[in-house]
């Protein structure tokens, strides 16, 4: 709902009223800050953006960076460029989703960690790469990718 | 706003401050602290060198600066002393109290840290003596690791903003655009458009709004020549930007930056602030009437965005499809105004080219493809990284001279050159000068310069499928050709490796190849079929073994995979092999061999291959 919006973030909006241009950067403030897009939010930037709210929804859903549902407190990107491809990514993918029991783009029940993959975080020198939070792991093997995640998890409690 | 630079004078002032204050230091440890390093600790190696330089009280004589991506990413986290030059290698803090007890205060070598040769296995001391950089001929990235990318001192110390100076005092937009031209600069973004050509467009383009677009939205997988580029010299690709808007005479610009590179966006965002208080963004730079305002806008997530109407489209705020061309940006643009797109490194040529002119560059290269690329080696190659090297260098010299050769002692099978867009060369191509014409005649593209080595462990087969996996899910679904098309042929890429392809596939993967190469809406849709092609054309024999015979040669496609068996007289009986079993397959007696693997159990995972290090373990049909 508009109203759950803190009012820090809807002043913020509030200074883009009128100028649809803005609408990426204000949904990546929304993301940030509220962690996904709910359909209240899209209707409070809609309106005060001066677009519909049909446009704000297909823009969220167009671009990778836009959630529509609640995340996790961790997110775990695994790469799945081509030299992390190459250098074995499926094999940590298949490793990581046992671990989890979740599939990328999904989060695990107690909203500890989110699973995504990526197409490139451009550090293909160290393929396979993940990203935990914003920490790289690089030259992984599936035993270390899920020993850094099972840290995670015991740190998350 | 005291630091205001209003004229040449000023800026030349300032030049010979800055060259005095990084004098005023004996020495000089750069750390890299570019995002591959960074990932390798790179920033806590700096701070673990700060505080013991501080501790020992030689923080007046020696200064630690951490620098942006010096390219040899496979060594990370890499430091150098300066003005020695001596190359450390893998550092981890723990090393910080060696480093400057041994060589900042004794002049002496830290062995351990330093490169060793894989041929001669001597120890490489100097920055100067390493092949991986020996091997380069680097322009582009001339002050990567030289200079503090967060430093606007530093890049004016090393004859930053000379070229807009020289650009605004001495040129005039049509000498400009006329330079550029005569340099013969293309597009480094991949199709290679003559950089000046595009700028004439621009500026004969009726209106008096226009814009200039920097295209930081480096989509490819397995290229980050563009993100290290800003990462490590911002202003450079500013500066270049700032070139273009004076000659296409455009009052705003714009760097829409991939969402993935958080450090980019700092380093130019910082960039901006700085040059706009120094003077050289704003109202009236230099005591002309050139004035340029610069935003920074943050790509949220699609590979498509990095076509050049689709980009327009999202810094519009919009979904990001792309549009049929004509007309083209140059006509009608970011809302519908003349707009100049060039992506980031070739922006980051034109200081250079405008300051030691265009037969300088010219004199650079090929007869149709001028000055340097940078390539992102990665792969299965000894060296990964960021190489440098004049058009028309051989494949050859870059994966075996600058790359070291194969990692591994293993088989250079190919090189997959421009990412989804692009194609593989085979091992008979090494000797072929990469520029536009001939990586286009070979069915590979430049593309923005991602070079991704494969050896004999690569299926050709699987690497298709995997680019077209990747275009399949990045297709913004506007036109059909791509939508539909590009899933159906992953589809049969996936029938073939998963064992229940028909040799009609073939023919069926080239017509559609050709369908949607003709008729897509795109460069993306246009392009996606090439890794097929490619491999088709060079590698039909392995999907023909997948097909016919029922075998994926290297043992990629589970579906497919070859038997292994343990040659009897190759074995030592180390027990390796039944370690990596997760199938107790192989077995026996360690220091009693040989030993067996059991047919049943055994599940085709080429665990027991990887790991036996005296070639013991064979694979294929034979066994």
């Amino acid at each position: 709902m508009p109203d759950r919006l803190p009012d820090e973030l809807r002043s913020e909006i509030e200074r883009h009223a009128g100028h649809p241009e803005s609408l990426i950067h204000v949904l990546r403030r929304v993301q940030e800050t509220v962690g996904y897009i709910s359909p209240g939010s899209e209707a409070f930037v809609a309106d005060r953006l001066g677009v519909s709210i049909s446009r704000v929804h297909g823009v969220v859903t167009f671009y990778h960076l836009f959630y529509t549902t609640p995340r996790g407190k961790h997110t775990v990107r695994l790469c799945q460029g081509t030299a992390c491809h190459v250098g074995g990514a499926e094999r940590i993918l298949t490793a990581l989703k046992a671990r989890l029991g979740i599939a990328p783009g999904e989060t695990t029940d107690d909203l500890a960690v989110t699973l995504e993959t990526v197409a490139c975080l451009g550090t293909c020198a160290l393929s396979p790469v993940m990203v935990v939070d914003d920490a790289y792991h690089g030259l992984l093997t599936p035993d270390e990718a899920v020993a850094i995640v099972d840290q995670v998890l015991e740190e998350a409690g | 706003m005291s630091d205001r630079i209003t004229s040449r004078a000023e800026l030349d002032a300032l030049k010979q401050q800055e060259l005095v204050r990084l004098a005023a230091v004996e020495q000089r440890i750069t750390v890299c602290n570019g995002t591959g390093c960074r990932a390798c600790g790179g920033v806590e190696v700096k701070d673990a060198l700060i505080e013991e330089i501080e501790k020992r009280g030689l923080s007046d004589r020696v200064e630690v600066m951490p620098t942006g991506c010096q390219g040899y990413c496979q060594r990370a986290p890499l430091v150098v002393v300066e003005p020695a030059g001596i190359f450390y290698h893998g550092v981890a803090p723990e090393d910080a109290p060696r480093i400057v007890s041994t060589t900042i205060e004794r002049g002496e070598l830290v062995e351990d840290l330093l490169l060793e040769d894989p041929v001669t296995e001597e120890r490489i001391p100097h920055h100067d003596d390493i092949r991986f950089y020996t091997g380069q001929q680097r322009i582009v990235f001339a002050l990567n690791g030289k200079i503090d990318p967060t430093s606007i001192g530093d890049y004016i110390a090393h004859d930053g903003y000379q070229a807009l100076a020289k650009a605004l005092l001495e040129m005039t937009p049509d000498g400009i655009v006329d330079e550029i031209l005569r340099a013969g600069l293309r597009g480094r973004g991949g199709a290679g458009f003559l950089t000046g050509r595009k700028w004439k467009f621009t500026r004969d383009a009726a209106g008096e709004v226009k814009y200039v677009i920097c295209n930081a939205d480096e989509g490819d997988p397995g290229a980050f020549m563009d993100r290290s580029l800003i990462e490590a010299t911002p202003h450079a690709v500013l500066e270049g930007m700032l070139i273009a808007a004076r000659a296409i005479s455009a009052c705003e610009a714009y760097i829409y930056v991939r969402a993935e590179y958080p450090l980019a966006v700092e380093h130019i965002r910082k960039a901006i602030d700085d040059a706009t208080d120094f003077g050289l963004v704003g109202e009236g730079v230099f005591g002309t009437d050139f004035s340029i305002d610069v935003h920074v806008m943050e790509g949220a997530g699609a590979f498509v965005c990095g076509e050049e109407t689709a980009l327009l489209q999202s810094i519009e705020g919009k979904r990001g499809m792309p549009r049929p061309r004509p007309p083209f940006p140059a006509q009608s643009g970011l809302w519908g105004h003349p707009t100049n797109i060039n992506n980031v490194e070739t922006y980051a040529n034109v200081p250079s080219i405008i300051l030691r002119g265009a037969k300088w560059y010219a004199g650079i290269g090929t007869k149709t493809s001028k000055g340097t690329k940078i390539f992102s080696l990665t792969g299965k190659v000894a060296n990964n990284g960021l190489v440098e090297v004049p058009m028309g260098t051989t494949l050859r010299h870059i994966v075996y001279d600058v790359g070291g050769g194969m990692r591994d002692g293993r088989a250079f099978k190919a090189a997959q050159l421009g990412g989804p867009s692009g194609g593989c060369l085979p091992a008979e191509l090494l000797d072929v000068p990469i520029d536009y014409e001939s990586l286009g005649e070979h069915g590979a593209i430049m593309g923005s310069g991602g070079v991704i080595v494969l050896d004999d462990t690569a299926c050709m087969v699987s690497v298709a499928r995997y680019f077209l996996d990747f275009t399949a899910r990045e297709s913004c679904g506007k036109c059909l050709p791509c939508r539909v098309g590009i899933p159906t042929m992953r589809d049969i890429l996936i029938r073939i490796t998963e064992g229940e392809g028909e040799l009609e596939d073939l023919d069926r993967l080239r017509e559609l190849a050709k369908l949607v190469k003709s008729s897509a809406l795109c460069g993306l849709g246009q392009t996606a079929p090439n890794p097929v092609l490619s491999t088709l054309r060079y590698f039909e024999d392995e999907y023909r073994a997948h097909i016919e015979d029922g075998v994926c040669p290297s043992g990629v496609c589970e579906a497919l995979a070859p038997p292994y068996a343990i040659d009897p007289d190759a074995c030592k009986g180390c027990g390796r092999c039944a370690a990596a079993c997760r199938a107790g397959a192989a077995q026996g007696t360690p220091g009693d061999p040989p030993y067996m693997i059991d047919q049943v159990l055994c599940i085709r995972c080429g665990a027991c291959f990887d790991v036996c290090p005296f070639g013991a373990v064979t694979r294929g049909a034979g066994s």
